[in-house]
């Protein structure tokens, strides 16, 4: 099996090779190919520009792996900005003795997944360090994209403004920690790591009146739904029987002492909607796959100030709080 | 998966959850004086705080928040305890959940670990079987907590290492038990406790019987409940019933799993693996005879205490002065009357114990808003 060596990292021939037999391969555009010491790009008015570091165990896991969060994560925090993706790039940190297989594999499904946005990479950079330095693969990846919709912010969100949610809530945690903990589960539980960019294009092309969008990753809707309520210093109100939970991530934190409220998500977005548009939002929503049970989940009060409350259907009402500390099973 | 749904669903079925409100509510109008239950186990208290339960009952109804949380009653010399058995060169600790969070005299073993020890929280007891047999080199040690419900898992854990001979593995055994506790709360002159809800999981392992002598000896009713918002209901419904009726008994509503005998198989390897200590310190409760358990002499050479008993001191520590979570274990005094809650004491940097573990009861609070 060929497996990823130091020499590959070291700036010479090797790297040189690997860069070219594999990432120019398979990120081929006219911008990367120049290899030049930076891209040059042309951009006209506003950009929004984001970064983030993707460190993930399994690399593969039931609906993506490691390159395909690193390419949709990206895209997702420019698109929530309200910005079509158009340039990423790339930094793998490689631990010596990976295997090239499975980078080549990482590698297409980041080819892949650009494909749902057109975005393009166009630089990068390639470490290999020495065996124990990182656990198998790290990779950055930033991304630059062009205003479409200005002005959507956390700090935007007023009082009677929806809450929507594009799809049933917690998949890619309760993915990574059944994986991780080999809870096995007779159904196919799935990450819902995707791309958001075209529901979100959709979205802004029909002038939905959007406030704010926020993708739920770490900290889940719990963490999305704190920073908004502070942020704006409004009252968020869920009600939680229209928050979709599907079975399998439900019995997961039923046999953990875990809430789905506070599991990652990677490719479920929160958005604060114009009252008049709400509806109007969610029948956008429900023509893209990824946003098939999009719901209305919630609205904005003046209540309690800067807290989220969840309702219960039989009339009671309690605090979702920020996620705090480690995501911890209970003991009994 | 369906089925399992089913198992969940229908206890948290939002008509019945009412309807139940408005019998307890109905009934509630027959007692003659405020009602003051304690649910002894910190998953009850946990149940009513998110499920909102409080807001459903009528003001004669008042919850005490019981001691029944492993995490909340380690004193801080038994934490100092996992600390140093964690310091030893060539030691994995394991423990389970939160108690990695509670601090101890100086750390945590949350900080520990970020010093670089090798200190594992475990989904399941079992799990340290494979880590001791993959490390053979290192000590294993298994920080045990837990009352009656997951004391069996340990007793199979032990059962276990003995027949494959594992030589690496070592127990410091923390389990407690619920019916010295809730003595030890009765016998207390100021205690204002009329009635209790049992936790349904110690039950299945020991049955309702344990309760028989707190509800003769204190004339208290016991109702041995599950944990979902339809049980806790329906449990408090009995509850109100025998004090309509002037009865003081055990009764049990979680009777899809609860028998008077409980599991006779997992007491046996109890039995067989522990014994009843003469003494055990509880954080908030102070020293109580006979409320805990510890490896048999047969086991000796599993056990943390004796074996690594150079490192191990006994010294009592006390909690924190501004801390009330004696107090609030003994069912004296709610979170909110703490005057460090929610501000010097939080989840991230709890002062005491009852702020760690998701059980606690001013865990409870902080999280699912008790002003709402």
């Amino acid at each position: 099996m060929k497996r990823l060596q130091l020499s590959q990292g070291g700036g010479g021939e090797e790297m040189d090779s690997l860069i070219r037999d594999l990432f120019y391969r398979h990120f081929s555009n006219d911008i990367l190919l120049l290899s030049e010491d930076a891209a040059v790009l042309e951009i006209n008015g506003k950009i929004a520009f984001t970064t983030d570091s993707y460190t993930v165990t399994p690399l593969f896991f039931n609906g993506g792996d490691i390159g395909k969060i690193a390419v949709a994560g990206t895209l997702n925090d420019l698109a929530m900005m309200g910005a079509r993706p158009l340039y990423l790039s790339c930094a793998f940190i490689i631990e010596e003795g990976l295997s090239y297989e499975v980078l080549e594999r990482i590698v297409l499904s980041m080819k892949d997944e650009l494909s749902h946005s057109g975005a393009k990479i166009v630089c990068g950079d390639t470490k290999v360090v020495p065996k124990g330095s990182v656990d198998q693969l790290f990779i950055n990846t930033s991304g630059i994209g062009e205003i479409v919709l200005e002005g959507l912010s956390a700090h935007n969100i007023q009082e009677d403004d929806i809450i929507i949610v594009s799809r049933d809530i917690g998949t890619h945690g309760a993915t990574i920690l059944a994986s991780r903990e080999g809870i096995d589960l007779e159904s196919a539980l799935c990450s819902d790591c995707a791309t958001l960019w075209p529901a979100v294009e959709a979205l802004i092309g029909e002038n939905i009146g959007i406030r704010a969008m926020r993708d739920a990753t770490r900290g889940g809707v719990a963490a999305v739904l704190n920073e908004w309520a502070v942020a704006s210093d409004v009252c968020i109100e869920i009600e939680e029987q229209t928050v979709e939970v599907c079975d399998e991530v439900r019995g997961i934190c039923e046999l953990l002492g875990m809430e789905p409220f506070e599991f990652a998500n990677e490719g479920t977005f929160i958005l604060a909607i114009h009252p008049s548009d709400a509806k109007r939002a969610i029948e956008i929503l429900h023509r893209f796959n990824m946003c098939a049970n999009a719901s209305i989940i919630g609205k904005v009060t003046r209540h309690k100030a800067k807290r989220v409350i969840l309702k219960s259907p039989w009339g009671s009402s309690r605090y979702l709080e920020r996620p705090k500390g480690e995501l911890l099973p209970r003991i009994c | 998966m369906q089925d399992d749904k089913a198992l969940f669903d229908i206890f948290r079925h939002p008509q019945t959850i009412r309807a139940l409100s408005h019998k307890i509510h109905q009934e509630a109008l027959k007692l003659s004086q405020p009602l003051k239950i304690m649910e002894v186990c910190g998953g009850h208290t946990h149940t009513i705080m998110k499920y909102g339960l409080k807001q459903l009952l009528p003001q004669m109804i008042e919850f005490i928040h019981g001691p029944g949380c492993p995490v909340c009653i380690m004193p801080k010399e038994r934490i100092d305890q996992a600390i140093a058995l964690a310091r030893m060169s060539d030691t994995i600790l394991l423990t389970l959940g939160d108690m990695i969070r509670v601090p101890g005299s100086q750390s945590s073993l949350v900080q520990e670990r970020a010093n670089g020890y090798d200190i594992r929280p475990l989904y399941s007891p079992m799990d340290a079987l494979k880590i001791a047999r993959e490390n053979p080199t290192k000590n294993v040690i298994f920080f045990a907590i837990g009352f009656e419900t997951t004391t069996p898992m340990t007793a199979a854990v032990i059962l276990r290492a003995d027949q494959e001979n594992l030589h690496n593995l070592y127990f410091h055994i923390n389990h407690v038990l619920v019916p010295p506790a809730v003595c030890a709360i009765m016998d207390d002159s100021q205690n204002r406790i009329d009635a209790f809800i049992g936790p349904s999981h110690v039950s299945v392992i020991t049955g309702s019987q344990i309760y028989e002598p707190i509800a003769k000896r204190y004339g208290t009713p016991v109702v041995v409940s599950g944990f979902e918002p339809v049980d806790v209901m329906e449990g408090i419904l009995k509850i109100i019933g025998q004090k309509n009726e002037n009865r003081s008994e055990v009764e049990v509503q979680y009777s899809r799993a609860v028998t008077q005998g409980g599991n006779h198989k997992a007491q046996a390897m109890i039995d067989e693996t522990m014994s009843v200590r003469e003494n055990f310190r509880w954080r908030g409760l102070g020293d109580i005879a006979h409320s805990a358990l510890r490896l048999r002499d047969e086991y000796a050479h599993f056990d943390a205490e004796v074996v690594f008993s150079q490192v191990l001191s006994y010294e009592p520590i006390d909690d924190h002065k501004l801390c009330i979570c004696g107090s609030i274990l003994k069912g004296l005094a709610k979170p909110i009357e703490c005057t460090v809650f929610g501000t010097a004491c939080t989840p991230n940097s709890p002062l005491g114990s009852c702020m760690v573990s998701s059980e606690g009861s001013c865990n409870a609070y902080y999280r699912y808003g008790s002003a709402l």
